[in-house]
């Protein structure tokens, strides 16, 4: 098997997926933030004293964690604009059913958290004559965030990985750049297995990271 | 905001969704059991104390868990034609790409399963001459697996979401046949509503499996 | 103490937990300044009973009153519900130490005794840090204060839970075996503030197995049984000349018990 490598069209075009990038990493973090205060919302719903709350919250989260990302990017974009009558750019469309979608993930990973801390301390601050939000802002949220910690930076990968989708509706992000260039220069090998290594690279990173912040988490856990 | 819901036309073309639908399991079946056995050598590699196979197990675990499953589809459909000269079937590229995907995360479940058996069970096992493969098969395997079965539950959920994927390299399977539905009817928000629910229904009873399997195991102190 | 309104009132409390009926019936009068402890085998309910006296756990049925006004709405059963803000009220009123001390541990010491006062009650953080300084000095714990609790050794760490209850200013307290998670060498320190405290004419129902503590702490002892009060005096009467033959045989189980 005599295969020709040939790098010349990726570096020349290298800006172009260098762009790529930065859209795929502006989509994780604008999805990442609001999907954080979706799933604190959904979260604090689940686990609040009333039905009236805790079973729709249930619902959506159950509903999105089991359902395969690309068909909420298709409802969001295709779906929703003829139930509201407002049409989504693929920006916001992709934004919108990744944060959901994440933030029903990142709902679970808050209510772990808050349900690990100890029977004890919110007897203890009960015992002191303190309301459910008060005991959830002062005791339990605050001890929890630590343990949160890292199970939400794994979530956080999954969704930069996730974003890759955001390439069916056409946004620009790393994926789609790599499929618009291996039309144009016929070097798919080459392109697919540089956007390969561009996610390789960050995501890997970015779990090292994560690894040094758990350490850290668990020597001042020791204190 | 008064839109009227057609669902009877979706729901006159269910054959269309139940065709992609046997697509979606035989590739998440072909899928998931091979990842299964795969993942036990690579997650023995990954746990084996000798360097090479380590370095290889964990470089092949890396590599799939940091990038997306779409590079990786498109990966084994458009690009390795060029460097092998073999062009897979676009569904032998799905299965094979979410195959070698879920064997990286089994991997990783074996690994940690294996590990959380005590040292004397080895020993033990060693000790009346068995060996690496009785060990495992008769006294290793049989006590792990209880412990690794939510795990492999949650990444069967994972896969079968994942399969969904496929159809961006055009495998007919359910998300292909709804996308080709929804332009057909002109009718996006039923049709993609409707496959939302149909994988909801598919893949919910896993997820509640693994969870009732995770408070049984709990409750057993295990 | 018949003439006065009791401080604390217990009326024909009964408290199941789904077929197992745990309290069967628990009437009790508290005057001002009275210290009672409550003793009992394992499982005969003695901490349902105290934890029901401030509502971590409803009662199933019958009345806690304090200061002659009852706790909750009532029905022909006794208590049917209490509003959320009502409970925090009481909880004020009536603090509660625990056998695990559930210390805030992302806390001070300082900080976990001014929680309270500033978070509950609303004080000014000036004011509750004066405040809590006095009762980490009452509890002998004043150099601890910036330490967090992890630690401290549970004798202190205990200690710090006391002024935490204290600094509520509670009219009664409640102690769960304050002494039971603790290494015998560290229960003598816990004891000595709890003796203190008595001194000062407060309030106090005490869970314990420390019998000889009972005996000097306590103005009354119960010897609670399957849900009931069993059998009830001064510390002389049921400690030393039990008239009940099951007290008789908890009390003979105490082999190392000397007043
Ligand atoms: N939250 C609860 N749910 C169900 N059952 C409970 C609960 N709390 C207590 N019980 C049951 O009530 C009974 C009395 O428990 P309680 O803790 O009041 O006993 P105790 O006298 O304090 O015992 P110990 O000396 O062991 O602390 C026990 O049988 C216990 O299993
Ligand atoms: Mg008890």
């Amino acid at each position: 098997m005599q295969y020709v490598w040939d790098f010349r069209p990726v570096w020349l075009n290298f800006g172009v997926l260098l762009e790529g990038l930065v859209n795929t990493l502006k989509l994780s973090g604008f999805s990442i933030g609001l999907g954080l205060v979706i799933g604190l919302v959904l979260a604090l719903g689940r686990l609040a004293p009333t039905r009236f709350l805790s079973i729709p919250a249930t619902a959506i989260i159950e509903f999105y964690r089991n359902t395969p990302p690309l068909v909420h990017f298709f409802w969001y974009f295709y779906g929703l604009p003829i139930l509201t009558g407002i049409s989504l750019t693929p920006f916001a469309a992709a934004a919108a059913a990744l944060s959901v979608q994440s933030g029903a993930f990142f709902a679970e990973v808050f209510r772990g958290g808050i349900v690990s801390v100890e029977r004890g301390q919110w007897e203890a601050g009960r015992a002191i004559g303190m309301g459910h939000a008060q005991l959830m802002r002062r005791i339990i949220l605050p001890q929890a965030f630590r343990r949160m910690i890292p199970p939400l930076m794994e979530r956080s990968f999954e969704l930069v990985k996730t974003t890759s989708l955001a390439a069916t509706l056409t946004y620009g992000e790393l994926v789609y750049k790599a499929m618009v260039l291996a039309t144009q220069t016929y070097r798919p090998m080459e392109i697919y297995s540089t956007i390969a290594v561009m996610f390789f690279t960050v995501l890997f990173l970015a779990s090292l990271g994560m690894r040094a912040v758990e350490h850290r988490l668990a020597r001042r856990a020791a204190r | 905001m008064s839109y009227s819901f057609q669902f009877g036309e979706i729901l006159a073309n269910g054959d269309l969704l139940l065709r992609g639908l046997k697509l979606t399991v035989l590739l998440f079946a072909l899928a998931f059991s091979g990842a299964l056995v795969c993942g036990l050598f690579i997650g023995l590699a990954r746990g084996s104390a000798r360097r090479l196979p380590n370095l290889i197990a964990t470089a092949y675990i890396e590599l799939f868990r940091n990038t997306p499953v779409l590079v990786q589809l498109i990966w084994f459909y458009y690009a390795m034609p060029a460097l092998t000269g073999w062009q897979p079937t676009a569904f032998t590229a799905a299965a094979l790409g979410l195959f070698l995907n879920t064997s990286a995360y089994c991997a990783e479940i074996w690994r940690a399963g294996l590990q959380s058996l005590p040292a004397g069970q080895w020993e033990a096992g060693r000790a009346i001459g068995m060996s690496e493969w009785q060990l495992l098969r008769r006294i290793v395997v049989p006590q792990a697996i209880a412990r690794m079965v939510p795990a492999f539950t949650n990444r069967g959920v994972e896969l079968a979401k994942m399969t969904s994927i496929a159809s961006t390299i055009t495998v007919q399977e359910l998300m292909y046949e709804a996308k080709m539905l929804s332009t057909q009817t002109f009718l996006p928000l039923e049709t993609f509503t409707v496959v939302a629910v149909i994988y909801f229904v598919l893949i919910y009873p896993g997820t509640l499996a693994a969870y009732a399997l995770e408070r049984r195991l709990n409750s057993k102190g295990a | 103490m018949a003439d006065a309104t009791p401080v604390l009132a217990v009326e024909g409390l009964r408290k199941s937990f789904g077929p197992n009926e745990v309290l069967k019936g628990i009437d009790l009068k508290v005057g001002a300044g009275e210290r009672i402890a409550i003793l009992g085998s394992s499982g005969s309910g003695k901490s349902t009973f105290l934890r029901c006296i401030n509502f971590m756990e409803t009662p199933s049925a019958g009345r806690i009153v304090l200061d002659g006004a009852p706790i909750g709405t009532q029905g022909r059963g006794g208590v049917l519900a209490a509003k959320s803000a009502e409970l925090r009220r009481l909880r004020t009123r009536v603090g509660m130490i625990f056998q695990q001390f559930n210390l805030f541990p992302h806390m001070t010491v300082l900080e976990n005794v001014m929680e309270g006062p500033v978070t509950v009650k609303g004080l000014k953080r000036e004011e509750a840090r004066a405040k809590a300084q006095d009762y980490l000095k009452r509890v002998g714990l004043a150099e601890k204060a910036d330490q967090y609790p992890q630690r401290l050794s549970g004798g202190q760490q205990q200690r710090v839970a006391i002024a935490r209850a204290l600094a509520m200013e509670p009219e009664i307290l409640l102690f769960d075996e304050p002494t039971s998670s603790l290494d015998p060498e560290l229960v003598g320190e816990v004891l000595d503030v709890i003796l203190g405290l008595s001194q000062e004419g407060r309030t106090m129902l005490l869970v314990t197995h420390e019998l000889g503590f009972a005996y000097h702490f306590a103005t009354r002892v119960l010897f609670l049984h399957e849900g009931r009060i069993h059998e009830q005096g001064t510390p002389d009467e049921v400690l030393k000349n039990p008239g009940q033959e099951r007290t008789q045989a908890f009390l003979r189980r105490f082999s190392a018990f000397h007043f």
